[in-house]
């Protein structure tokens, strides 16, 4: 049986999400016009998360996809924190003595983030007040801290990735009187995800990336053509300088056993990633928090497993790598995507199905008279049809819907094929993960006139 | 291959031209071939003038000139004549316009095109048409009444038809979405490209000298003044520089040690030509305007042309020049879709018609849709005309009259501040602006123009140091002159309409708002914060201070230390270049406060006519202080609290000025007066201490019941009070004598000043005009058009003059308007003396759209009405806010 094209339009815009940085009000113009993002599950629930948000407090916006693994806790704790953390990291010595202040006298805060959210994009009730908690540690510790010296935002974007990381650690390990915080917790530990995140301000872009999701910046030559710049690597075993960097950090007896089959131990594709505690604690600590926790830990054979050939942990961090970009005229756009999307499409085609999108009047070519009879009702029709084209249901209005629509529906010749794509997206749930991954993407719109 | 055709066709009609001198030098280059480059005239080492530019504008200026008797001109144009905008604009003279004085340019130039032709020789395309602008919506329809009102008034003919009527003017026009339209059967039709070779024939036998491919790369300043142009060919020394460079003139300015700051930005301009129709349309047929489709329609060649202003213009060249000539750009279908089916939607039985092409032709703009004229504030001898909206033809001629009077007279016949250089400064210049507001100004073209409407782009630039605290407390913004000012405040829990549909030509919704705040100045005690005024210093070591301002005012400034004076800042025919408060702060220092929009051209006018001493100085101190309005009755004990000083009237009577201080804040400038005609004060307050006193004056306020009031309160209370305001109801052609102002001016005081010769003359053979106040009689507020600005007003039938602002009075609950009543002999139409007799004994009306309301004139206020105990020689009778 087949799909419907509306049908396949609901399943993939079921997810999508769009953002414009409000134009022309005269306060905001801004180097981000908007962005676009979106996700289509394999996984059932998905294991990918998103975010984005504006620092309120600082200058810059914040965008990032999280890949989660062995379930959605981690990826779904770090989509809800990791900005906060960064934010935080940011904040001048007075902005977060005043936000000390405040919470200490129990007056309002000062929002630090503006978030954008799809509607299922969710937060945890339960667990924000212990989140905050372990936040208002963090920029105490800052506070103390004071080094005088300006934020520097490579360095604010790697203590907050490490900082979260360590207190999803530490949460685990102290542990929570309530049952359910206390089974939350040692899920998100338990469980990981990796992290790929860009902050915006003006012509500054940083991207900081731990694991194997990616960002791709979308550059318009001078001939009008798309090409793209990778503006993160990918740590996985594909990735030379970084099984060095593993090999590096252990002794040489354990060569062989680091990486096998691609994998980190055998068994971990991402080689950095947030939680993952089975990588980074020792055995004695697994055995003890595993032990002391609740039932269903201990049920679970996966928690209790320890890796082969776990002699010198911790193997794994969450620690990013981080790359600035100075905008140019001719950057264009700037894609984060989780590998569900590079798996299937080569960041080339990337480059051009999101470009040529962009630009509107996409594959179309301009219309010229030239020296043909054209009357003015036949031009009308023409116009009127590549409008509709344009804006009819059977096209996206999202570039990350586009963009999926392209990963999922592909053929051999590059174009969207209805018959795949409808057979694709109508898998069961237990195939679906054999033929795709989950996949999100994020595609942030620069703003030229700006830049 | 259509294109080139296109371009062909123009330049047959060029090249029919009656053998101008310039032809011969270039009429051989006609071929784009590699014909040899014939040999330049030189250009002469020196002249009177140059002219920069070959377009409508620029040989309109020649032509002018050189009719007024200046001979030694030159006119470089760097490409061809008319070979820019010019060549490709659509050649529609149309005098449908908004503004007066743009109504008059656009008839002086049908008129002037009329006769062109005879005069030069060369064929102008020149066809009375006509033009229908239609209305599909009721709005809309009251808007072109408003025009037909002023078109009918000024002697154009003009008439407001059905839609049936508008079906017999126009074989394919399809009339089932209109409501009614406007017929103006004198408006035409040119070759727009011939109209400039026609003035530029005509200018040449006058004299005139014409050199094409020669740009101009900048304009050489010496001591503030034009000494000469440095071209590619040379240069040439000159004593005026005329800038009429288009979408060209902002770079031209910049490109001098001296820079210029023309505000004007170029946007790309389509419209689309036809082949003819099977059976061609006549050429005399009315050119149609649908602003709600927003296109226009004219014939052309049997076929038709069509273009108009999209809702998402594409503005281009914001980086600089990157071409010569304007050739033709790209044509862009998709863009041009909306208009194209508007104009099928409008002429369904256009569907077979083939095109020829789509024409790309880019349109320069400015911030305020009214095009730049004037001398330069900052260079003297720097001309300029640029910038006109996409209307060129219709205002080219009369601009370049306009323009040739302003040069040869040292001012034009008619007041044309609205379109002088002056108005904008160095804040308008700024590149991300300019692409930013033509953004908003095109669109505008086609857009409803309501009351009291503002630009929503290029905003917050100028701002009050107590704007976030304002903000918060609901205040809504309008800009003068970059500077952010209250509206009025909405208070909370209250919610007004989006801006769209606000629009209204009949009560708007904050009118019970600006009600509670008018009624809060007239019982309690309000506060404004009117920071945007444009505020010098003049001071000067030994008498020169006083001195120069006695010449140059015509108010008494000689009086004790601490006394405010109003008084007119008057040119040499007793006409209101500035009308301020100038407070003496000490024998030797004085502080003058004029209104926002006056702070280029009054700065101008003062540098040009100050004595050069080093001991004397002119300091614009605008910024340095933030003003706060405290206006009503209880003003008095505020203030005597947070001073610890008492304010009654025994110890600070009005039009006083004294350093005191408030709160902690010393050195506050408090001066007895608010512009309204209310008791109160002005504070003007060192911006460090503004939010110190805004804080102390709130919460002291809070028992006397002191609530923030916008503009709009301020503006209802002035004109009320019959407070005239510069630059809406005052300009350079009107005088203290003919607006009851006499009492300002002191002919004795013992010294000549400017225009006193002239006030000397109407005080003795009367005045021609009367600033008269009109309270509507038989209108209702709630139902009936409201009133605005630029009504005709009707004595015993009869035409007499316009409105120049109108406001509903809180207190009279009736609308009142301000406006100038003229006496025209009944059968020569000659101007004669108004006396006051002549305004006391007729029966007025005031038209609104066509629908005339009863007004009762008045010379004076009703300060009957208004209970306050104030000495007669202490009312204080002068405001000069413009809105």
């Amino acid at each position: 049986f087949y799909l419907t094209p509306p049908q396949v339009n609901s399943i993939l815009k079921a997810n999508e999400y769009s953002f414009k940085v409000p134009e022309f009000d005269g306060k905001n113009v801004s180097s981000v016009l908007g962005f676009d993002s979106n996700q289509l599950p394999a996984n059932a629930p998905i294991e990918d998360r998103r975010s984005a948000a504006t620092c309120l407090q600082t200058r810059g916006m914040l965008l990032g996809v999280f890949d989660g693994h062995a379930g959605c806790a981690c990826a779904q704790a770090v989509s809800e924190r990791l900005f906060y953390y960064i934010a935080v990291s940011l904040l001048p010595h007075e902005t977060l003595l005043e936000i000390e202040n405040a919470v200490e006298s129990g007056r309002a805060l000062l929002p630090i983030l503006q978030w954008h959210k799809h509607p299922n994009d969710y937060f945890s009730k339960e667990a924000s007040k212990l989140y905050f908690n372990s936040l208002r540690t963090y920029w105490q510790e800052l506070i103390d801290l004071n080094s005088g010296e300006t934020t520097d935002v490579k360095e604010a974007l790697i203590n907050a990735f490490k900082r979260l990381d360590n207190d999803i650690s530490l949460e685990a390990q102290v542990g929570d009187p309530n049952s359910f915080l206390n089974y939350l917790v040692l899920r998100v530990a338990f469980s990981g995800a990796t992290a790929c995140v860009a902050h915006v301000d003006g012509v500054d872009l940083h991207v900081a990336n731990t694991g194997d999701s990616r960002a791709m910046l979308g550059v318009q030559e001078e001939d009008g053509s798309w090409s793209a710049v990778n503006l993160s690597y990918d740590h996985n075993a594909q990735n030379e300088h970084e099984v060095e960097r593993v090999k590096m950090e252990h002794p040489k007896s354990e060569e062989k056993s680091l990486v096998k089959q691609d994998r980190l131990l055998g068994l971990l594709m991402p080689f950095r990633a947030f939680g993952d505690v089975k990588f980074k604690w020792s055995i004695e600590l697994q055995k003890r928090v595993v032990e002391s926790g609740p039932d269903q830990l201990n049920d679970n054979e996966y928690t209790k497993f320890i890796p082969p050939n776990y002699h010198t942990p911790p193997y794994l961090t969450a620690e990013p790598e981080v790359i600035y970009h100075k905008l140019r005229p001719q950057d264009k756009f700037l894609v984060l995507a989780t590998d569900g999307l590079w798996e299937t499409m080569h960041r080339q085609d990337v480059a051009r199905i999101v470009g040529e999108y962009l630009t509107g009047v996409h594959h179309q070519q301009p219309i010229a008279v030239g020296g043909y009879k054209v009357t003015l009702g036949q031009m009308h029709g023409l116009l009127t049809e590549r409008r509709a084209r344009i804006s009819s249901v059977f096209e996206d209005q999202n570039a990350a819907t586009h963009l999926i629509r392209h990963a999922v529906g592909n053929n051999e010749f590059g174009t969207v094929d209805h018959e795949r794509l409808s057979k694709m997206l109508s898998l069961p749930e237990e195939l679906a993960r054999m033929y795709r991954d989950d996949i999100t993407i994020i595609v942030v719109q620069f703003n030229s006139h700006v830049i | 291959a259509s294109g080139r055709m296109f371009l062909r066709l123009l330049s047959d009609v060029r090249w029919r031209a009656a053998n101008p001198r310039w032809r011969r030098l270039t009429c051989s280059q006609r071929s784009t071939s590699s014909t040899a480059e014939p040999q330049q005239v030189p250009l002469p080492a020196q002249a009177q003038v140059v002219i920069c530019g070959g377009g409508i504008v620029g040989t309109s200026v020649a032509y002018h000139l050189s009719k007024m008797g200046w001979k030694d001109i030159v006119l470089l144009e760097q490409g061809r004549l008319a070979a820019g905008t010019t060549r490709f604009c659509a050649g529609i003279v149309s005098t449908a316009r908004q503004v007066s004085i743009e109504l008059k340019m656009a008839d002086y130039s049908n008129k002037l095109y009329q006769q062109l032709e005879q005069e030069t020789g060369v064929k102008t395309g020149y066809v009375k048409t006509g033009s229908v602008s239609l209305a599909q919506t009721q709005d809309r329809l009251i808007s072109l009444k408003r025009v037909a009102s002023s078109l009918n008034v000024m002697g154009i003919p003009c008439e407001i038809l059905t839609p049936k009527q508008v079906a017999q003017l126009h074989p394919l026009i399809n009339i089932h979405d209109l409501v009614g339209a406007m017929y103006v059967p004198e408006d035409a039709v040119v070759s727009s490209a011939s109209v400039s070779l026609a003035l530029a024939t005509a200018a040449s036998r006058n004299g005139v000298q014409v050199h094409e491919r020669t740009s101009v790369s900048h304009v050489t300043v010496q001591k503030g003044r034009v000494t000469g142009v440095e071209t590619d060919r040379g240069r040439i020394g000159c004593q005026y520089f005329v800038n009429c460079a288009g979408q060209w003139a902002y770079e031209l300015g910049h490109s001098g040690e001296e820079p210029v700051n023309i505000p004007l930005h170029a946007c790309e301009h389509f419209y689309l030509l036809t082949h003819p129709l099977k059976e061609p349309l006549a050429s005399n047929l009315p050119t149609i305007v649908d602003p709600d489709g927003r296109i226009y329609i004219r014939n052309w060649q049997g076929g038709i042309l069509s273009g108009g202003f999209e809702k998402n213009p594409k503005p281009l060249f914001t980086e600089g020049r990157n071409q010569l000539e304007i050739q033709n750009l790209q044509e862009d279908w998709d863009h041009f879709e909306p208009l194209l089916s508007a104009l099928l939607r409008r002429m369904p039985d256009l569907e077979a018609l083939q095109i020829m092409q789509l024409v790309n032709c880019p349109e320069s703009f400015t911030p305020d849709m009214r095009c730049v004229m004037g001398e330069s504030p900052t260079v003297r001898g720097y001309f300029v005309l640029a910038g006109m909206n996409s209307a060129g033809i219709s205002y080219g001629g009369g601009a370049g009259k306009y323009l040739a009077e302003w040069m040869v007279n040292g001012y034009p016949s008619e007041n044309v501040w609205p379109l002088d250089l002056k108005r904008f400064g160095s804040l308008q210049s700024s590149r991300t602006f300019l692409r930013h507001r033509v953004m908003e100004v095109m669109p505008l073209m086609c857009d409803l123009k309501v009351p009291r409407w503002d630009f929503q782009t290029g905003r917050q630039l100028r701002t009050s140091p107590l704007y976030d605290r304002l903000d918060a407390q609901g205040a809504r913004w309008m800009e003068k002159h970059g500077f952010e000012r209250v509206k009025y405040f909405v208070p909370p829990g209250k919610d007004l309409l989006d801006l769209d549909q606000s629009k209204t030509f009949y009560k708007p919704d904050w009118f019970d708002i600006v009600g509670s705040e008018v009624k809060c100045c007239k019982e309690a005690v309000c506060v404004i914060d009117m920071s945007s005024f444009t505020k010098f210093e003049i001071s000067s070591t030994g008498d020169q201070a006083l001195e120069s301002l006695q010449y140059l005012f015509s108010n008494d400034l000689d009086v004790p230390v601490g006394h405010v004076v109003h008084t007119g800042m008057l040119n040499e025919k007793g006409g209101y270049e500035n009308d301020c408060s100038i407070a003496r702060l000490s024998k030797r220092s004085f502080f003058m406060i004029s209104p926002t929009d006056q702070q280029v051209h009054c700065w101008a006018w003062l540098k040009s006519r100050l004595p050069d001493d080093s001991n004397l100085t002119l300091e614009d101190v605008t910024w340095k202080y933030t003003a706060l309005n405290l206006i009503g009755p209880r003003a008095v004990d505020l203030l005597s609290e947070l001073s610890y000083a008492p304010m009654t009237a025994e110890h600070f009577p009005s039009l006083f000025c004294k350093e005191m201080s408030v709160g902690y804040a010393n050195g506050i400038r408090v001066m007895s007066i608010t512009h309204t005609g209310e008791p109160g004060f002005v504070l003007y307050i060192p911006i460090e201490y503004a939010l110190h006193v805004y804080n102390e004056v709130m919460n002291m306020g809070q028992k006397y019941g002191i609530r923030n009031a916008g503009y709009y309160a301020l503006r209802s209370l002035r004109i009320e009070k019959f407070f005239a305001f510069w630059g809406q109801d005052l300009d350079a052609f009107t005088t203290p004598m003919e607006c009851g102002r006499e009492f300002q001016v002191k002919l004795d005081k013992g010294m000549q000043f400017v225009g006193q010769e002239a006030l000397l003359e109407q005080k003795q053979n009367g005045v021609y005009k009367r600033f008269t106040m009109f309270i509507l009689e038989d209108h209702d507020t709630d139902m009936d058009l409201w009133p605005w600005w630029g009504e005709p007003i009707f004595r015993n039938g009869r035409y007499v003059g316009k409105t120049t602002s109108s406001a509903y009075s809180y207190t009279l609950e009736r609308h009142v308007c301000l406006g100038f009543v003229h006496h025209f002999d009944e059968k020569t139409g000659e101007e004669l003396v108004v006396t006051t007799d002549f305004i006391n004994q007729g029966e007025y009306e005031i038209d609104i759209a066509g629908q005339r309301f009863q007004a009762k004139a008045k010379l004076y206020p009703f300060s009957s009405l208004f209970t306050q105990r104030r000495r007669k020689d202490e009312v204080e009778l002068s405001g000069y806010q413009r809105e």
